[in-house]
């Protein structure tokens, strides 16, 4: 950041500086928020009181508070979830064994499905006291927003550079250390994104989070969620309004005060040299950085950490008998993967008798066939959003001026809850008489189409310049210089957004297929619908049943289209 | 090799494979012998593939070996040891990390006091020639100064001994003469505390002026097959008969070993090319540029190889593969350190394009194996054409993969060149050439 050393030059005043003045009382007041927040939820509560809740917008700010606090301590369980995950499972061969393909089940599962079975427990472990209710909705969010960090950590620990891997292990890294000083630093980058992305995803289902309707129970939290569902309930056009206003106040200050500071400071931990010449920027960063008390607390920071190192360091070296490698025996290993076989061999028997015992096999092909039809909704909405938004996006991408102010407008559209649409399509489909299973559709890649955009965006701002001048002179025109140049240049970029969408797509149908207006409800036949329906009643079997069949969807969809389309954009086309 | 001190690393009949892709072991070392005392620098050359690096990180302690020992002062070495240090082809710098902290890096993570790390951290610092830079990200640096924090960051733990994995290939001649003159520098007045140097180098001259030993490594597998005591005294000049001499002598010993058992090269029987050999990583065009730079003046047909490295300005590790396999291909022939050009290899320059084409090609039928056995299994095919994945397997089960890559795409190359066959890249198949298809099979090899 070299401007700032010409606009600002950086007084050094004996008793603080004028920087302290100005940012002491926006850390008194976030600090007092905090406490109020915190108070908010930890008051008595006992199953089946009634909380107060009310469409006042001038509740909303409070509303907004909460709902603000729950992300962020779900933000700091899901980083604390994607440390313990990762190191495990870039460490250990034996973990990353059962490790990565539980994550790769648990990302498939709908938020919903995690609520329904956790959440008379958690109400459970804190009897008389709201906390437990605000432990499941805490819990629920993180569920919508651990998953693609974790991976995203882990896959960086395993791309760590050889020869830096190399330098680590030859100055004597001790595990702690390198993870501090190596794995997590070049991994900061990708895990900031996908915090980013998490983000979206938890205000989208910030409805189905904080009005927890499951298992028989009806909870509505305070937050901007319980405030959308109730004024759902009550049909209030003006509430809806109020909280499209609230949840934008939300994400921009989230984008200001946390992403924004966050990014900018990151900027040092890229690992590619040049290319980008303008580097990231955040008022708040650069003011927290003038002051001198913030300054003070983070150097205090440092030196606790580097404290640790002295700690956990190497005792050793490598003339040590502890360091002698026990000729790593092939029976262990074989006894743990006979283990896992074992496990697995149990868990397809115990589902087997529980779908003859309590379900019955109808059951499954009837299930089967709705999570056929959810399919074909994802692919068909998923084609149709791409034959829209894939022109679009190259178009925009190749302006690089129009591009950099849409990105935000997109990563908005993308945390925007389907619920928030309800009145228009209810309105729309009663009204003209429309077949629900047709028309409630598009809700499904509402959210989750803006993946599409961004990454074709970014595909076609990546095109080299060279390229795009040989294209313009050797006279390619219409659809010859879509087949030759734009489709091929972003198909990678195209690929990585499609399986983003489509993921998101059958996470979505779970509040998409089962809409409500008032009293008006609409069902479109499919497996999304199933899963609401039957957690609203607190049929676990159903509920298990739905789930499972749309693990075994998503996985399959991702294993047979994705991961092979993906291939052959990693293989043939890229610069 | 008496006048040196006590052993510090000693390698003992180390032998080391690796496990392929398809399970096969695949031996990368074998019986190697090494002692590195006290006082020496010692220089390893050879080809790609020789494991002369996999020698140097069975040193640092980060690759075990299969069966041998390794001993670091009577210790046996199962892991990085803190006595030893390195100095990265790429640097290998932490980017998020300032000069100092770099630096520091050995020392904190040895637990060494705020205080104490950054005086050390300076005199390294300063000894290396980088003060001023301490505050500066590795990314505001060129790539010379880069490498200067690395050897910074290697000699402020106070090494026994500092190894040095091409340390200057990644940089431009220019910088990288002065770097090694600056370590020379230190190394002669004894400003640094380390007692030995292992370099691995691609580069004749710079082992020359370096080392007191050279070690030069064969392939297939890897071992050591030539040492060469230097008793030069330092500072050595490049231009000196001395070192011209010794720059001769192991040129001659290299292309001995690398092409065919020429008159240098002794011991060793004859080399023939097999169906799997390793194919030199020539490209045509280099080929091309290095025939015609023989042939014209002032050379006139013959030219000895080091004046050819340097009027062409290829490193050696590029001048060597382009010279043995324009002598694979009986177009030039090396002869110790001089490279002859054949009639064969006149008629070459001298032709047109038409001409060069078919010469090439004939010479390439007739030359390798692998060439020949793909053309002819063409030949046989009713469709004239063949996926590349049983040759690729072939190679494979002889070589590592990338190298078994890199081999068929040469011979690819090659055969494109002299339009012995042509190649799809898109569906990954070889077929002949289309306008070959009806014709008469053996219309080029005649």
């Amino acid at each position: 950041m070299a401007f700032e050393k010409n606009f600002f030059p950086r007084q050094v005043v004996e008793a603080g500086n004028r920087w302290d003045w100005a940012l002491l009382p926006l850390v008194l007041a976030a600090l007092v928020l905090a406490g109020l927040g915190a108070t908010g939820m930890t008051k008595p509560y006992h199953l089946g009181d009634p909380i107060p809740l009310s469409l006042d917008p001038l509740q909303l700010p409070y509303y907004l508070l909460r709902t603000t606090l729950r992300m962020l301590l779900a933000l700091v369980f899901s980083l604390l979830f994607s440390f313990a995950f990762a190191t495990a499972a870039a460490r250990w061969r034996a973990a990353e064994k059962v490790l990565v393909p539980m994550l790769d089940i648990l990302q498939s599962i709908p938020i919903l499905g995690f609520l329904s079975i956790t959440v008379t427990g958690f109400i459970a472990l804190f009897p008389g006291n709201l906390f437990g209710v605000e432990c499941a909705a805490i819990f629920a969010i993180f569920t919508s927003q651990a998953w693609n960090m974790a991976f995203s950590l882990y896959q960086s620990m395993r791309t760590v550079p050889g020869e830096l891997q190399e330098a680590a292990r030859v100055f004597q890294l001790s595990p702690w250390q390198r993870f501090w000083r190596l794995e997590l630093p070049f991994a900061m980058p990708g895990l900031l994104w996908n915090m980013m992305m998490s983000m979206s995803g938890g205000w989208f289902f910030v409805v189905a989070s904080e009005a927890i309707a499951v298992s028989g129970q009806n909870i509505k939290l305070p937050g901007v969620g319980s405030y959308i569902a109730m004024a759902i309930e009550a049909r209030n056009l003006q509430a809806i309004g109020w909280a499209i206003l609230g949840m934008l106040i939300g994400i921009v200050l989230y984008d200001q005060l946390l992403f924004r500071p966050l990014v900018a400071w990151a900027d040092k931990f890229r690992f590619e040299e040049g290319g980008q010449e303008s580097a990231p920027t955040s008022w708040l960063l650069t003011w927290s950085r003038r002051t001198e008390r913030i300054a003070k607390l983070s150097e205090r920071f440092t030196r606790a950490l580097e404290s640790t190192f002295t700690w956990f360091r190497m005792k050793h070296d490598g003339t040590s008998i502890r360091a002698r490698s026990t000729p790593h025996s092939g029976t262990l290993a074989r006894v743990w993967d006979a283990l896992i076989a074992a496990g697995g061999l149990y868990a397809v028997w115990e589902l087997y008798s529980f779908v003859h015992e309590t379900v019955g096999f109808d059951e499954v092909w009837h299930v089967f066939l709705l999570g056929c039809a959810t399919m074909l909704r994802v692919i068909v909405l998923i084609a149709l959003a791409s034959l829209v938004w894939v022109p679009i996006g190259v178009w925009i991408g190749l302006r690089p001026a129009v591009s950099g102010r849409l990105q935000a407008v997109a990563q908005f559209l993308a945390a925007f809850p389907a619920n928030l649409m309800f009145p228009v399509v209810v309105v729309f489909i009663v009204h003209w008489h429309l077949n629900p299973n047709i028309w409630l559709s598009p809700l499904m890649v509402f959210g989750t189409q803006w993946y599409l955009l961004f990454n074709v965006i970014a595909g076609a701002s990546s095109i080299p310049s060279e390229l795009r001048f040989a294209a313009g002179n050797l006279g390619l025109t219409g659809w010859l210089r879509w087949k030759r140049f734009f489709l091929p240049a972003v198909f990678p970029s195209f690929v990585t957004g499609a399986i983003t969408a489509s993921g998101g797509s059958w996470n979505a149908s779970i509040v998409s297929e089962y809409v409500s207006w008032g009293d008006t409800k609409l069902e479109a036949q499919g497996l999304g619908s199933y899963i609401a329906h039957w957690t609203a009643d607190g049929d676990f079997h159903r509920i298990a049943l739905g789930i499972c069949v749309m693990c075994v969807f998503v996985m399959g969809m991702n294993h047979f289209v994705w991961r092979r389309l993906y291939r052959i954009a990693e293989e043939r086309m890229h610069f | 090799m008496d006048k040196h001190g006590p052993p510090i690393i000693k390698i003992n009949d180390v032998r080391k494979s690796f496990r392929a892709a398809d399970g096969r072991e695949r031996s990368v070392l074998e019986g190697v012998d090494f002692t590195l005392r006290e006082g020496e620098i010692v220089a390893l050359l050879g080809q790609s593939g020789s494991g002369k690096s996999t020698l140097l990180r069975i040193m640092a302690g980060l690759i075990g070996v299969d069966s041998g020992s390794v001993q670091y002062r009577g210790q046996p070495l199962y892991g990085p040891a803190r006595a030893i240090s390195m100095v990265f082809q790429s640097f290998a710098l932490f980017p998020w990390l300032t000069v100092q902290q770099n630096v520091e890096l050995g020392l904190e993570a040895r637990g060494i006091g705020r205080e104490e790390r950054a005086e050390r951290a300076d005199k390294a610092i300063s000894l290396i020639g980088l003060a001023g830079f301490e505050g500066a990200l590795p990314r505001e640096l060129s790539g010379g100064m880069r490498q200067r924090v690395g050897i910074a960051r290697a000699l402020v733990t106070q090494p026994d001994v500092l190894l040095m994995d091409e340390a200057f290939s990644a940089l431009d001649v220019l910088t990288g003469e002065r770097l090694r003159d600056d370590i020379l520098e230190l190394w002669t007045q004894g400003g640094m505390p380390t007692k030995a140097m292992l370099v691995v180098s691609h580069n004749i001259e710079e082992a020359v002026l370096m080392a007191d030993r050279i070690l030069i490594f064969a392939s297939d597998p890897g071992r050591v097959r030539f040492q060469l005591a230097i008793d030069l005294p330092r500072p050595r000049v490049p231009d000196s008969a001395g070192v011209r001499a010794l720059i001769d002598e192991v040129y001659a010993l290299m292309t001995a070993g690398a092409v065919r058992a020429g008159p240098a090269g002794a011991a060793e029987e004859p080399e023939v090319l097999g169906l799997h050999g390793r194919l030199p990583d020539a490209d045509i065009a280099r080929m091309e540029g290095l025939l015609e730079l023989l042939a014209g003046p002032p050379f006139h047909g013959e030219a000895d190889l080091p004046k050819l490295a340097e009027e062409s300005e290829l490193t050696d590790d590029e001048l060597l593969p382009v010279a043995s396999a324009i002598d694979l291909l009986g177009l030039a022939r090396v002869e110790s350190a001089d490279l002859h050009l054949t009639l064969l290899g006149r008629r070459y320059v001298d032709g047109d394009h038409t001409v060069r084409q078919e010469l090439f090609g004939q010479q390439v039928l007739a030359n390798v194996p692998l060439a020949a056995h793909i053309r002819h299994s063409l030949e046989q095919d009713p469709e004239r054409a063949l996926p590349e994945q049983p040759f690729l397997r072939l190679l494979q089960q002889h070589l590592d993969p990338a190298e078994a890559e890199r081999v068929l795409k040469t011979v690819i190359e090659w055969g494109r060149h002299g339009e012995v066959f042509e190649y799809d890249f898109h569906a990954g198949s070889i077929h002949l050439p289309d306008d070959q298809q009806d014709e008469a099979r053996n219309s080029i090899i005649e």
